[in-house]
């Protein structure tokens, strides 16, 4: 996967690729909860629109070098996803689902009225900066690369998650919370750690994603982007490693070409959510590990 | 012009009517909701694009077919509530052995498909439909005016919930119904036909979405975004009011109205949001909501 994006951008558009990294992330951050956790989150574009603003407003009105805008954006995701964690945890299943959904409109009406955002404008012309004072980031190659480091150090992080002890508890408390309660794991930290990875995750692709198109704008709050990323990963495959990338390429390219036809966005994206529940629930990378019989 | 609490009486009890108005959609909006959810443990997120349907299917029978308002009420329930057993059929009831989130999915992309059809062929500015002639104009009640066609929206809503909450609680068929939902194999071994059941009863819940969808035409503009927004809002009354159960919706989908109306007048920028907030608090207090049971 690392050697595809390394060779992609000589072929293919690299904003539009930075667009499909962060994308990616941002489903591999959401995946990492109802993939492994069980917890499906209809609200994740909280964290990735906060983050977004966050990072907007540091790099432009603070005049912050990006690395810190970004660092401070994450973090005020990840605070966000302690405090709507803290409410959330307490139901189970759809109730959780329905809970993070009234929340993150609650924060985006919020964001509609708040003076910093400018609404329906959002912040516009974010200044990209220089990386660490040297390199300048208004260069494509050079903020490609940026991203990529920022995508693999995130996918990598997924990843040891998942394969470690702390991945293999969420991995018990999905399947059988009672059971996993009655071996004495304190159920509901592990639920919350996992809904703050999530998050901070999230947060770290959308403040990348503000950075990289010097624009942080209300569709990144709405609920819409939240099903966006359900789609993401549930065309990918739920609970695989690589199925959010490959799903976020998807959808992303997806919406590209079929921009110019308007509402066929969402009714394509309708038909392909409505076509993967009943028929395709593996997903892509899902029915090609299973053809494959090895878990990907 | 007498005040309360500094705001005149006129803007205080206008607010007040509106946020009833909200409330009847909201209390009718969830009850739907409840009573599907009651039964077939889905969460049909289709639901405000059910009522958008009802909304422009009115449209659709007004400027093509000439049909006035009180024929509308009558034929689009049972019409859109036909679209509904049509998706239970062959849809939802693939997914009911599997995990009640994909229940969810399917009909977050069923709203999607709904909504961007309409958006297709409709545009997204919004529609007018005209008020019925025997219920334009209004009374003065002498504290506030009061429009006959939003009395009527308040007084039907409320004999509508009222009448289904008693079908459910009260009578034999609803017994059959809430047996069903708590242990259908049982029910099924006593020879009642379940699954037909739970087609007409998620029938029955989009019925009701798209007579609150009718409803809503003369009020509000008919356009293809209308159940999209509204159904978030309905979903938090849901929560607050407790999942499983139709009084609670009821009860709070008018009291919510009515908060989110004072709200308005007294607090103009939370407005928005205060039925969210009211859902995170009820969420850390008592998390089965204010009526559900407690599991």
């Amino acid at each position: 996967m690392a050697a595809f994006f390394l060779v992609a951008p000589l072929v293919v558009y690299p904003v539009f690729l930075m667009k499909a990294m962060c994308f990616a992330l941002f489903a591999c951050a959401f995946n990492l909860l109802i993939g492994f956790g069980g917890l499906l989150s209809f609200g994740h574009a909280m964290f990735l629109g906060t983050a977004g603003y966050a990072a907007a407003h540091a790099a432009k009105v603070w005049g912050w070098p990006p690395e810190i805008a970004i660092l401070f954006a994450t973090a005020c995701a990840a605070l966000l996803g302690l405090v709507t964690g803290l409410i959330a945890i307490r139901r189970q299943g759809i109730y959780f689902a329905m809970t993070t959904l009234a929340l993150s409109q609650m924060i985006y009406f919020y964001y509609l009225q708040a003076p910093f955002t400018h609404g329906e404008d959002g912040i516009q012309a974010v200044p990209r900066g220089r990386l660490l004072g040297v390199l300048d980031l208004g260069s494509n190659l050079a903020m490609y690369a940026t991203v990529f480091v920022i995508f693999m150090a995130g996918f990598a992080l997924v990843y040891r998650t998942v394969h470690s002890p702390f991945g293999q508890v969420l991995k018990a408390i999905r399947e059988n919370e009672q059971r996993a309660l009655s071996l004495g794991y304190d159920v509901s930290r592990y639920k919350l750690l996992a809904f703050l990875l999530s998050a901070t995750l999230a947060g770290l692709a959308g403040a990348t994603k503000s950075i990289v198109f010097q624009l942080a704008s209300l569709t990144d709050v709405h609920w819409s982007m939240s099903g966006e990323v359900v789609l993401m990963t549930l065309l990918g495959g739920l609970g695989t490693v690589f199925g959010p990338v490959v799903g976020a390429l998807i959808i992303v390219t997806m919406e590209n070409y079929l921009a110019q036809l308007g509402a066929w966005v969402s009714i394509s994206q309708g038909i392909i959510f409505v076509i993967c529940v009943l028929t395709f629930r593996r997903g892509v990378v899902g029915e090609i590990g299973h053809g494959l019989k090895k878990p990907l | 012009m007498t005040e309360i609490f500094g705001v005149p009486t006129q803007a205080l009890f206008g607010q007040l009517l509106i946020g009833l108005i909200n409330g009847s959609f909201y209390a009718l909006l969830s009850l739907g909701l409840a009573v599907i959810f009651g039964l077939l443990n889905i969460i049909n997120f289709t639901h405000g694009a059910q009522y958008m349907m009802g909304a422009f299917i009115a449209y659709i029978l007004a400027s093509k077919a000439g049909l006035g308002y009180w024929w509308s009420l009558l034929i689009v329930p049972p019409v859109v509530g036909a679209t509904g057993i049509v998706i239970e059929r062959f849809m939802l009831q693939r997914l009911y052995k599997l995990d009640h989130l994909y229940g969810l999915l399917l009909t977050f992309g069923l709203a999607l498909i709904i909504q961007g059809l309409f958006r297709n062929e409709y545009g997204t500015s919004g529609l007018p439909y005209s008020m019925p002639a025997e219920l334009s104009g209004g009374h003065n009640l002498g504290f506030m005016f009061l429009p006959n066609y939003r009395a009527w929206v308040i007084a039907a809503s409320l004999v509508v919930c009222l009448g289904t909450w008693f079908v459910i609680e009260r009578t034999k068929l609803g017994s059959y119904l809430r047996a069903a939902t708590e242990n259908p194999a049982l029910v099924q071994a006593f020879g009642i036909n379940v699954p037909r059941m739970i087609t007409l009863t998620y029938g029955f819940g989009v019925a009701l979405a798209a007579f609150a969808g009718v409803m809503a035409a003369p009020i509000y503009q008919v356009s293809p975004q209308m159940g999209a927004d509204l159904i978030i809002v309905v979903f938090a009354v849901v929560v607050i009011g407790g999942m499983g159960s139709i009084l609670g919706s009821i009860l709070t989908g008018f009291g919510l109205g009515i908060v989110e109306g004072l709200t308005k007048v007294f607090y103009p920028e939370a407005s928005n949001t205060v039925i969210f907030v009211i859902m995170a608090v009820v969420l850390m207090i008592r998390p089965a909501g204010l009526f559900g049971a407690q599991k």
